[in-house]
């Protein structure tokens, strides 16, 4: 079977740090790393030491200098033997190191298959996780952690008792279906209907949240606006710590949208500068801010940048209820406070965001970026989220989401009279599977319980 | 005195009459033993075949070759398909019968029957060696030696009766219990447990005030179970509805202390949902009255059927009760209802195929798996009869898949989750409901019937295939051809539809909720002149495929999704106890039952989902 082999992979990301971590595991992995490792016998050593030694290639010629961590069997990430090898960061030697050990025998491993392994020899509880390919998927994507806090408190224990009430209308339309011909009680249509709406509603908040895991996976994107030289080139350099954008005091320096990413804590951003927006004084500008326009229709975040010593609170208003979405999230920025330091929220308060919004900075002397990095992370992650959370994967739950509320929809036709209760009752079950994908299994023996619990059939 | 049959039949019920045709028809030597020829085919409780989910069980049984619905249509005294404001998938055809011609009918078709021999005598034990079934043992000593075995012995094991504090042994009223082949079984290592139904009273049809009661008619367009050419019903007989009151309900009470279910004495448990009279009274007592069918017995006896007064208590208090009954003041009674209580055998014992895991070739069928009714217990019987017949064979099984059929979605229910109480089919327990229909059993089921090699089945082949032509033509005609707005609009607005603007294709009427190729043709001669060339049924076809495409394909979606984890195999040596990470009930329960699929074992009660992605990640999804 497929557990037998070892298998060898860089545990840390790849690209160039101070350390990079190779994970060996399975029953021949001490053995695997005795043969190219030069300090102690490996085999001889307890569980849970560390040694220091070198490892050397089949001519002999020392590849690193590195530390071995040793976990035997079961007591290890994955049940099986393990050995972890701290080497220096460079890739090529890390590179080289792993072709040592697949000269030796041992298999690259797939994508998540230390976890699956995890999975499958007991040492991981997955009652809550509904499948494991999807634990394999997110576990190699850390980004993945973040967007799951969000399912699986609340809602999902919403989603569940939601489901259970359609359960039990369910369990009315099929009581009415098979014994129609005699004298039963009739599913409420109207309450129904609020149900489905309910359901619709939550359903809807929570394929939107997942706009916003998707985002964190694919990286979200934050629109720097502001009108011509309030500085949001100057702030684009200072969020990269480079001169990426060309700045100057001259307004409408950039015409075109400038994409940039920004790793803040391991979530990807993807920052946009943009051209200024005033009226346009040639087509090119006028392309270019209409560029601005339809960016912020794209993105999560919008970081409006404004300079404060030349903008007025009305300014600032009459932007925002221009550049503002129901999709998008707010961050102010007054920039330039080393020249007006006395700025205050309170001045330029107004009804489209509010304190915590507020993030005076001074873009040029890097005054008060990290702050600004802060609430952008805050505004994707909610930090009580634990990383370490049994994962599924966002791509599974948003289809399976918007399955279910394509059939609540078509139920709610139904309900509106245009077809017969059996098809409303189809596409209530196809409903419930969905929703079941999310939160556990549904049998039809479920809706019979249902109805024989509480009703009284004759034949 | 016997030769070596390839299949001894036991019980000649509707599982038993069957298994022996579909055996037969596959070209088994079928011996089918009966303790008493006078009684085969008999409906033992009321005299109707289908309703809700069991006619489209028929039609099922009928499409893969079996006699029921054959044997219906010849014998009905009344049709009505139930339903019909429902969509086409709620419609369910349901006739009753003459008793005694049905019973007549079944027995003509057996005896026509070249690969049939009878045997009148006591089953009173198997003959197996080596864990292989080798033939019964009869109550006169005599051995017959056979192949395969296919038990369907229906209430009589070690069957009692109940009536008030009276207890009886008995299958049937009037007839013995079997004895003998429990006892076996256990010794065997079969489970068994015991189970109850009961059957209302029957009253003198003269007796009765009809004019008190609301009559129920048949359908002025009966339709048939069969798909072959069976007789059209010409002339039918009424059914009659009439309602408890608080009275009856009272006098029934004066008699619950001598009752058997309250006092304990009955121990097997009853169906919820075909409950007894008292029970209905006793655990809904908020409602105060119960609906009640009047059912004649056949066209040439007085004798009536009382639908929902299924009863085990005394007689004097059924009695007494009954004639509080509108329509039933001077009612005379010619035999009171009772209780019987019988021995099944937990079917998840059973593989899909209904042969038993512990001895080979051994098949069950009907109540002794925890069934009640006719139509589940003939469709077992058909499958048992086939797989005996191809188990001998060494021929693959067949089992229907849950997507396919209820017969399918009834023998993996039985199989995977058991049964705590009799099993009845529901729409509701089929998954698939909108593709189960009873007009397209042929199209799902008798290129099954093909490929198995029944007998007949080339014909019923062709009429699927000329059915299938004929649906597509339609659809076709009516994609085509167009009407104007004066010609249809006076009929839109009656069926409470928006009126037409300009002209467009009927197929984009039809869609509309209200309309129907009923109405149109009504009103578009040229549209009846075309539908004239075709059989109803077929008509109906093209019209349950074009106006209900969407769901017809959002379902068939859903199958395919799911049958993903049905084409999942599980090989026969996976050893679940080295999977630490199954729960242990999924360890024993896996092992014991050995699915076949992903698919099944998610059924199996007490596999949870995160069991199921073990198992995925196990054999490498």
């Amino acid at each position: 079977m497929f557990l037998a082999d070892t298998i060898v992979a860089l545990a840390t990301p790849p690209g160039v740090g101070a350390i990079g971590v190779i994970r060996l595991s399975g029953s021949d992995a001490i053995r695997l790393a005795d043969e190219v490792f030069f300090g102690k016998k490996l085999v001889d050593q307890a569980s849970h030491t560390i040694h220091f030694g070198s490892i050397r290639d089949e001519q002999g010629q020392i590849l690193d200098e590195v530390l071995a961590s040793l976990f035997v069997a079961p007591r290890s990430y994955t049940g099986e033997n393990v050995v972890e090898i701290s080497c220096h960061g460079s890739n090529f030697i890390l590179q080289e190191i792993i072709r040592l050990f697949l000269r030796k025998g041992a298999r690259l491993a797939k994508p998540g298959e230390f976890t699956m392994r995890a999975f499958l020899n007991g040492r991981m509880d997955l009652t809550q996780a509904e499948a494991v390919a999807d634990l394999i998927a997110s576990s190699s994507e850390a980004s993945h952690h973040l967007a799951i806090g969000q399912l699986r408190g609340g809602i999902s224990d919403e989603i569940k008792k939601l489901r259970q009430e359609l359960i039990d209308f369910a369990s009315l339309i099929e009581l009415e279906l098979d014994f129609g011909e005699e004298d039963v009680e009739f599913a409420n249509r109207p309450q129904l209907q609020a149900l489905v709406q309910k359901l619709l509603r939550l359903i809807n908040a929570l394929l939107d949240s997942f706009q916003l895991g998707n985002a964190i996976k694919e990286g979200v994107t934050a629109v720097i606006a502001g009108r011509p030289n309030a500085g949001k080139s100057t702030l684009l350099n200072a969020l990269l710590n480079e001169e990426r954008a060309i700045v100057s005091e001259i307004a409408g320096t950039t015409r075109d949208t400038i994409e940039e990413s920004l790793n803040i804590k391991g979530v990807q951003f993807r920052i946009i500068d943009t051209a200024g927006i005033r009226e346009a004084s040639d087509t090119i500008e006028a392309i270019g801010v209409e560029k601005t326009l339809e960016k912020i229709r794209q993105s999560a975040v919008l970081v409006y940048v404004f300079d404060v010593i030349k903008t007025q609170p009305a300014d600032l208003e009459a932007d925002l209820k221009q550049l503002l979405h129901d999709d998008i999230q707010l961050i102010v920025v007054p920039n330039k406070m080393d020249l007006n330091p006395y700025t205050t929220y309170e001045h330029y308060a107004n009804p489209y965001f509010s304190e915590p919004q507020w993030t005076p900075i001074s873009a040029i002397n890097q005054m008060n970026i990290e702050f600004l990095k802060e609430q952008l992370y805050q505004l994707v992650v909610d930090t009580d989220t634990s990383m370490d959370a049994a994962i599924v994967s966002n791509a599974r739950h948003y289809e399976a989401l918007a399955k279910a509320r394509q059939s609540l929809e078509s139920v709610l036709t139904g309900l509106g009279g245009a077809v017969t209760s059996d098809f409303v009752a189809m596409d209530i079950r196809h409903a419930l599977a969905y929703l079941g994908e999310i939160t556990g299994e549904i049998t039809t023996e479920d809706l019979l319980g249902n109805i024989f619990s509480r009703f009284c059939i004759g034949k | 005195m016997f030769p070596e049959y390839d299949v001894v039949v036991v019980g000649a019920g509707h599982a038993g009459c069957e298994a022996a045709v579909a055996a037969a028809n596959l070209g088994s030597k079928v011996c089918l033993v009966t303790m008493n020829m006078q009684t085969i085919a008999q409906m033992s409780c009321n005299p109707a075949m289908g309703g809700v989910a069991k006619g489209q069980i028929v039609r099922e049984i009928d499409a893969l070759g079996g006699y029921s619905g054959i044997v219906t249509d010849h014998t009905m005294v009344q049709f009505r398909m139930l339903n019909m404001s429902k969509g086409p998938a709620m419609w369910s055809p349901r006739a009753q019968s003459d008793r005694m011609l049905f019973a007549r009918k079944w027995r003509n078709m057996l005896e026509e029957h070249p690969n049939v021999d009878f045997w009148q005598d006591m089953v009173t034990g198997l003959v197996v060696r080596g864990g292989i079934v080798r033939g019964v043992v009869t109550g006169m000593g005599l051995e017959i030696p056979a192949r395969a075995v296919v038990l369907t012995n229906g209430t009589f094991l070690n069957g009692i009766i109940h009536i008030g504090e009276k207890q009886l042994g008995g299958g049937r009223a009037g007839e013995s219990a079997a004895r003998g082949i429990t006892e076996q079984l256990i010794e065997l290592g079969f489970e068994a447990g015991r189970m109850k139904t009961g059957t209302p009273p029957r009253l003198d049809g003269r007796s009765l005030n009809y004019e008190a009661m609301t009559e129920q008619p048949g359908d002025e367009n009966p339709a048939q179970f069969s798909y072959t050419d069976t007789p059209k019903l010409t002339k039918q007989l009424p059914c009659h509805i009439t309602y408890t009151n608080d009275k009856v309900h009272e006098a029934l009470q004066t008699g619950f202390d001598r009752s058997p279910m309250f006092n304990g004495r009955i121990q097997g448990l009853g169906p919820r949902y075909c409950p007894s009279i008292e029970d209905k009274i006793n655990r809904f007592a908020d409602k105060d009255r119960h609906q009640l069918f009047v059912e004649p017995e056949g066209w040439d006896t007085c004798e009536i059927y009382v639908n929902g007064f299924s009863s085990s208590l005394p007689e004097d208090v059924q009695y007494k009760a009954l004639k509080l009954i509108p329509g039933f003041e001077n009612a005379k009674m010619f035999r009171p209802g009772y209780a019987i209580e019988y021995d099944y055998f937990p079917p998840t014992q059973l593989e899909l195929t209904l042969e038993t895991r512990l001895v080979k070739n051994l098949f069950f069928a009907g109540q002794i798996n925890g069934t009640t009714g006719y139509e589940e217990a003939a469709c077992q019987g058909l499958i048992a009869g086939f797989n005996a017949h191809l188990a001998i064979n060494e021929e693959a099984p067949l089992i229907i898949k849950r997507s396919e059929g209820y017969i399918g979605v009834l023998i993996d229910d039985l199989v995977n989750k058991g049964t705590q109480e009799p099993y009845r089919m529901f729409t509701s327990r089929a998954e698939y409901r909108i593709l189960l229909r009873q007009d397209n059993a042929d199209v799902r089921l008798t290129p099954l019937a093909l490929k198995l090699g029944v007998r007949g089945a080339e014909e019923r082949m062709a009429r699927v295939q000329s059915k299938l032509g004929a649906a597509k033509a339609i659809v076709n005609y009516l994609a085509k051809q167009s009407v104007e707005p004066d010609q249809v609009n006076q009929y839109l607005e009656k069926m409470e539809s928006s009126p037409l603007r300009q002209k467009v294709k009927l197929d984009g009427l039809l869609i509309r909720p209200n309309i129907d190729l009923a109405g149109l043709r009504a009103i578009l001669p040229n549209l009846d002149g075309f539908l004239q060339q075709y059989e109803q049924e077929f008509v109906d076809l093209a019209e349950i495929n074009l106006k209900y495409e969407g769901y017809i394909r959002k379902e068939q979606e859903m199958v395919d999704k799911m049958n993903r984890l049905e084409e999942v195999r599980l090989w026969e040596d996976l050893d679940y106890h080295t999977m630490p990470s199954l729960s242990s009930e999924a360890r024993e329960k896996l092992s014991r039952m050995r699915p076949r699929t992903i698919g099944q074992a998610s059924r199996i009660s007490g596999i949870s989902p995160s069991d199921i992605s073990v198992l995925l990640v196990h054999i490498g999804r």
